[in-house]
């Protein structure tokens, strides 16, 4: 459960992470597609959902930045000469979703393989060539973020080889890298290099939640209807997010959990349960051979 | 949106799921089943050695055996890449119940049919006797991790159950080893085996009502759809299975037989519904926002 930059020693980095200000977003989803060009995500079907301007609908394999779309009859500005303006309101709430790089992160904690990963950058990230496909993470995750990709079969695979060799149907688990390779060149993520306008801000993660509470400071001042941080608390349920955002809601009105835990932090009285209850088990098989054979 | 029981309503991003379903198969259910007979079927059988039970003792350990067969086997095909399936043992973590549940496994599998091989062959006595120890002694954390695998989750119906999970499995594992065994020992030394599966199925059936109702809102998803049916067909079966063995097991064979079968079908049932039941609740993002609010709310209070 630690976010183990230490063990790099002399290679570890400042820790890296977004601040996403949903205020700026204007859901051009650049984000979406930048993402998509530079990590060579692959396509998975395309719906008409009727959800605002949404279609991608939620992060999974293939979608590891998503914009949400939030119709709403409530005032932008809860300032008293801008709300008698407003005699209908309407307010269009926009949020490009991302994995949250938890410093408590559940599918790293559960990865039976070791395939997740906490980088020199404090970021988590998925080996590809080692996860089998265990499937853990994907509920184990509070955000439900990290999922496992399914393609169908392409015809030159062999049909009798399929099982155990040459599968190339893909079944591992997918989530953002934080464009892990681009950080390495010394590169910002393709979602932030392709944000036109600096909604998704990336950084030092120290910075970010410097320039986030000043953000939120001139929000409120300007009487902006429900401006908040969400993930910036050290001492959250995840120990905070390495990207975490700037909301003008509750969480939950963009999909987001109000309050999210690490499965891991009831690990160890899990433990210590399952043990007792082992123990309670072979007693009472014990107490079982009392009474004779028959 | 959803309207809640309290009357006030919910918000939610067009009613979408805040964590993902499971991508699990149903052949994760069929090896909690699989892993629960092997396990106590381990700790059967060495009981039964010690009191020189041979009848019980043979019995339990050739069927623990093709349990702990039919386990990793079941697992290996739920993986994405199941030719990956080695990677489970690059590492160890305790962090993940799955890492220390699949050392269990390979350790206690490994070793019932070890042991059950060299029963049936007849050599290598040391080594016969190293593997029946290591059996018996990882037999009953086989049976529990798997409770606490699924409750080391986001899905609340499962996290929210982690108090009960372990011993539900556990309980449900001595019902279904202890029938398994009861069904093809000898009827002259199935006694020990009989008594652990009524007195698991008693159990499984107590701690299945005492989880139902101290879940809450978050509990219902096991009054709805295939966990509510499997909840049902659990229920009754061991309910039937128990009074049976308990009334007709010990005189009668075809009874014991009877009664096995259903206790068998009976814990098959519970870990179906407990595994869907997850699903359930992930899909409605109704119990992820109203138990967090629920926690938030008595913060601040």
């Amino acid at each position: 459960m630690s976010t183990a930059v230490e063990s790099y020693g002399a290679d570890a980095k400042p820790r890296m992470g977004f601040f996403t200000d949903t205020t700026i977003c204007i859901g051009c989803k650049a984000c979406e597609v930048a993402c998509k060009e530079w990590n060579l995500i692959p396509e998975d079907g395309r719906l008409w959902t009727g959800e605002s301007y949404d279609n991608t609908s939620a992060l999974g394999a293939n979608s590891w930045r998503h914009v949400a779309f939030v119709e709403q009859r409530k005032p932008l500005k809860l300032d008293g000469e801008v709300a008698a303006l407003d005699a209908e309101p309407l307010r269009w709430l926009m949020e490009s979703d991302v994995c949250k790089h938890c410093t408590h992160a559940g599918c790293l904690d559960v990865c039976p393989t070791g395939a997740l990963f906490r980088t020199e950058f404090g970021t988590v990230v998925v080996q590809e060539d080692v996860c089998n496909g265990c499937g853990y993470c994907v509920p184990a995750c509070p955000f439900g973020v990290i999922d496992k990709r399914d393609l169908p079969r392409s015809p030159d695979d062999a049909p009798l080889a399929l099982p155990i060799f040459g599968k190339k149907e893909d079944g591992r688990v997918w989530k953002c890298t934080l464009c892990y390779d681009r950080l390495k060149g010394g590169h910002e993520p393709a979602c932030a290099k392709s944000c036109p306008t600096d909604s998704i801000q990336f950084g030092e993660l120290d910075e970010l939640r410097e320039r986030a509470d000043k953000r939120l400071e001139k929000l409120r001042a300007e009487h902006w209807n429900g401006a908040r941080l969400y993930g910036n608390d050290p001492d959250d349920g995840v120990g905070g997010f390495g990207a975490f955002f700037l909301l003008l809601d509750e969480p939950e009105v963009y999909g987001l959990p109000p309050d999210p835990v690490v499965p891991t932090a009831h690990l160890p009285k899990l433990w210590l349960n399952t043990a007792v209850a082992a123990a309670a088990l072979l007693t009472g098989i014990a107490v079982s051979f009392f009474g004779g054979r028959e | 949106m959803s309207i809640t029981e309290r009357g006030t309503e919910m918000q939610s991003y067009y009613g979408r799921p805040i964590v993902k379903e499971p991508v699990w198969h149903p052949e994760v259910a069929a090896y909690f089943f699989t892993g629960g007979i092997a396990g106590t079927c381990s700790v059967l059988h060495g009981i039964g050695r010690v009191t020189r039970n041979e009848g019980l003792a043979k019995t339990a350990l050739y069927v623990g055996a093709a349990a702990d067969i039919a386990s990793p086997i079941l697992l290996v095909k739920d993986l994405g890449r199941p030719e990956r399936f080695l990677n489970m043992l690059r590492v160890f973590k305790v962090t993940s119940p799955m890492s220390v549940g699949s050392w269990i496994l390979f350790v206690s599998g490994g070793a019932s049919t070890t042991a059950a091989l060299l029963e049936l062959t007849g050599r290598l006595r040391p080594v016969k006797w190293a593997a029946e120890v290591a059996s018996f002694l990882t037999g009953p954390p086989l049976a529990t991790y798997t409770g606490a695998l699924v409750a080391n989750t986001a899905i609340p119906v499962w996290s929210e159950a982690r108090g009960e999970l372990p011993w539900l499995f556990g309980a449900s594992a001595a019902a279904s080893g202890g029938a398994a065994t009861t069904m093809f020992a000898p009827r002259r030394s199935a006694g020990p085996a009989r008594r652990a599966a009524i007195l698991g199925a008693v159990a499984e059936l107590g701690l299945t009502v005492a989880m139902e109702r101290r879940l809450g809102f978050v509990g219902e998803v096991y009054y709805e759809g295939e966990a509510g049916k499997y909840g049902r067909v659990a229920k009754a079966c061991t309910a039937a299975g128990a009074t049976l063995l308990a009334a007709r097991g010990r005189r009668s064979r075809v009874a014991a037989a009877a009664g096995s079968a259903l206790l068998l079908a009976g814990s098959a049932a519970l870990r179906y519904s407990v595994f869907k039941a997850g699903f359930q609740s992930a899909r409605d993002p109704r119990y992820v926002v109203e138990k967090q609010r629920e926690r938030l709310r008595e913060k601040t209070r």
